[in-house]
């Protein structure tokens, strides 16, 4: 598989990324080298091998269900560019 | 041409933990906006998301269940978004490897009993909120809601009318408060369902193209919008249209649906496991503990309580529609051992009487133990269903126990036939004109003397005894 210009850009566009059409292309190469490694290893045949969710076999490990955390929005909207009734404000979206 | 609907529902479930589920934040709804937001649910740059056991447990409660297969090994995946109130950019959920699969739903629609299959339930993180009020033309965020667990719960397409789609909707809800894992309260979101909605040509075996109704949070909104959805899509279809996949959102003033969002424009979520998590195990032994929380589910009480109690199917239905309810009739039936009477009660003058002052059966102020107290009077003959409807009442307004509201109101069903007696002759001398229609042969005479002892005895004397007396009375 390989990518074309117009996939660089859309995904460029999906991740809200602003590239030009010389970042396009030269990106294009790079992620194309990636996609011809992928294509040697999937010659590899992986017919009884699982798929792995993860590198190492190892397991998550959680948490007891117990509030911990306490309000510190204060701190954390004094960095936020506007705020109101401690509401986060942005650009007005409607969908 | 005759139509066949499908319908397949999407819940999102709001699970009942303490905290949120990647971090130690509050889920307590209603904080002023922002307070419990920690800086992982706001995602500061370099946090990491830790799962919360309590989620993971509740989703193994689930599964249990609904009879599904759990995965033992499950996987949480990046969903790839951007919206303002999901601050990562993506959403935590589970797409290839779901923690709960299969599994299906006992409903009864009317008289008839379906079973309705699960395709999967899969753990994922709420997000927070915008608030589209004018802020000087912006938007307002809260993300306290940013990291609050969510089980959603997907139908296979098995449903074929609203009234179905409404049985099962309403049959998870049960099931889902039954055991504790959700407090299913619609108005804060917490049961929020998407309806997948599409129609055939009956006969026809392959799906039409469906639209998906989305964040419908009553079961009345639910009705109306499939209703309306069925009948735009029919009649688009008739009259030469097509349907194109499309999210709708639907209005519950207009009682319509419109649509948000085309498949043209559908999101391209960019799937892949989070490199922040490893994958979740699920131990033999903690699904073993996990089941043995599991108290007795909703339908092996139905049946217990038609073979118990001697309850009609579709009444045991109805006693299960939640455990408050359940519990509250199983201590009524039990104090007073009449099943039947005490089913009839609880649906019947209770049901009318919490409807009416809009409380649910956990506020009821006629507890369990004084309703079977009172059932108990009716069935030793102390009271007649006429006198236990007033005692009832003094129960209502908190006037007592039901022996000393029976006393203190008189309430007590005449046994003493002398008394009766004397109301008799006074009645009968009182209303010779219907002695004598009685006598020449008019039968309705006789009910008007009854209506009289009825009332001269303050509706204490027992009809049977009455008529009894009369009769015997009249034809000396």
């Amino acid at each position: 598989m390989s990518l074309s210009q117009d996939d660089v850009k859309r995904i460029a566009r999906l991740a809200r990324i602003e590239i030009d059409d010389a970042q396009a292309q030269a990106t294009q190469g790079q992620l194309n080298t990636i996609f011809d490694l992928i294509a040697t290893m999937q010659a590899v045949n992986t017919d009884n091998v699982s798929p792995m969710a993860h590198a190492q076999e190892v397991y998550q490990r959680l948490r007891d269900d117990v509030v911990t955390e306490t309000d510190r929005h204060a701190a954390f909207q004094a960095v936020a560019p506007a705020v109101e009734n401690g509401l986060y404000l942005v650009p007005k979206v409607i969908e | 041409m005759k139509w066949e609907t499908v319908i397949g529902l999407e819940v999102h479930t709001q699970l009942a933990t303490r905290s949120k589920i990647f971090s130690g934040s509050s889920t307590a709804f209603g904080a002023a906006p922002n307070t419990q937001a920690s800086a992982v649910d706001i995602a500061l740059p370099g946090v990491l998301p830790v799962l919360n056991r309590g989620a993971v447990e509740y989703a193994i409660k689930f599964g249990l269940a609904i009879g599904a297969t759990l995965n033992r090994v499950n996987v949480f995946d990046r969903k790839s978004y951007f919206y303002p109130d999901l601050p990562k950019g993506y959403q935590i959920s589970q797409l290839a490897k779901p923690i709960v699969e299969g599994g299906a739903l006992k409903i009864q629609v009317g008289e008839t009993e379906r079973i309705i299959h699960l395709t999967r339930a899969h753990l994922e993180e709420d997000a927070g909120k915008s608030l589209h009020e004018d802020f000087h033309g912006m938007t307002g965020i809260d993300l306290n809601r940013a990291g609050t667990p969510l089980l959603e719960i997907v139908s296979e397409p098995e449903m074929r009318s609203s009234a179905e789609a409404v049985a099962y909707a309403r049959a998870l809800h049960t099931l889902v408060t039954w055991i504790g894992i959700c407090d299913g309260n619609m108005q804060e979101g917490s049961f929020r369902v998407d309806a997948n909605v599409s129609v055939r040509p009956a006969g026809q075996t392959e799906f039409g193209t469906r639209r998906e109704i989305k964040n419908l949070n009553s079961f009345r909104f639910l009705q109306q919008a499939i209703d309306y959805e069925v009948r735009w899509q029919i009649e688009t279809l008739e009259d030469g249209g097509r349907i194109e996949q499309a999210t709708v959102l639907f209005d519950p003033d207009k009682v319509e649906t419109r649509m948000m969002r085309s498949k043209e424009e559908a999101h391209d979520y960019r799937y892949f496991p989070d490199p922040d998590l490893l994958p979740i195990k699920l131990d033999e032994d903690w699904i073993e503990a996990v089941r043995a929380t599991l108290t007795e589910l909703p339908v092996a009480m139905q049946a217990r309580f038609q073979s118990e109690y001697g309850v009609s199917a579709y009444d045991a239905a109805v006693l299960t529609g939640s455990r408050a309810l359940a519990d509250y009739f199983e201590t009524a039936a039990k104090a007073c051992d009449q099943g039947k009477l005490a089913a009839n009660w609880v649906m019947g003058e209770l049901s009318a009487a919490l409807n009416k002052a809009e409380l649910d059966i956990a506020q009821s102020p006629v507890s369990a133990a004084q309703l079977g107290a009172l059932i108990t009077r009716i069935q030793d003959g102390t009271l007649s269903g006429k006198l236990a409807k007033q005692v009832f009442e003094g129960l209502w307004e908190g006037a007592g126990e039901v022996d000393a509201i029976i006393e203190a109101r008189g309430l007590k069903q005449m046994s003493d036939s002398g008394e009766l007696e004397k109301i008799i002759d006074a009645v009968l001398a009182a209303n010779p004109k219907s002695v004598e229609e009685f006598r020449s042969g008019k039968d309705k005479a006789f009910n008007a003397l009854v209506g009289q002892v009825m009332k001269a005895s303050k509706g204490r004397a027992n009809p049977a005894q009455v008529n009894e007396r009369l009769k015997a009375r009249l034809h000396n």
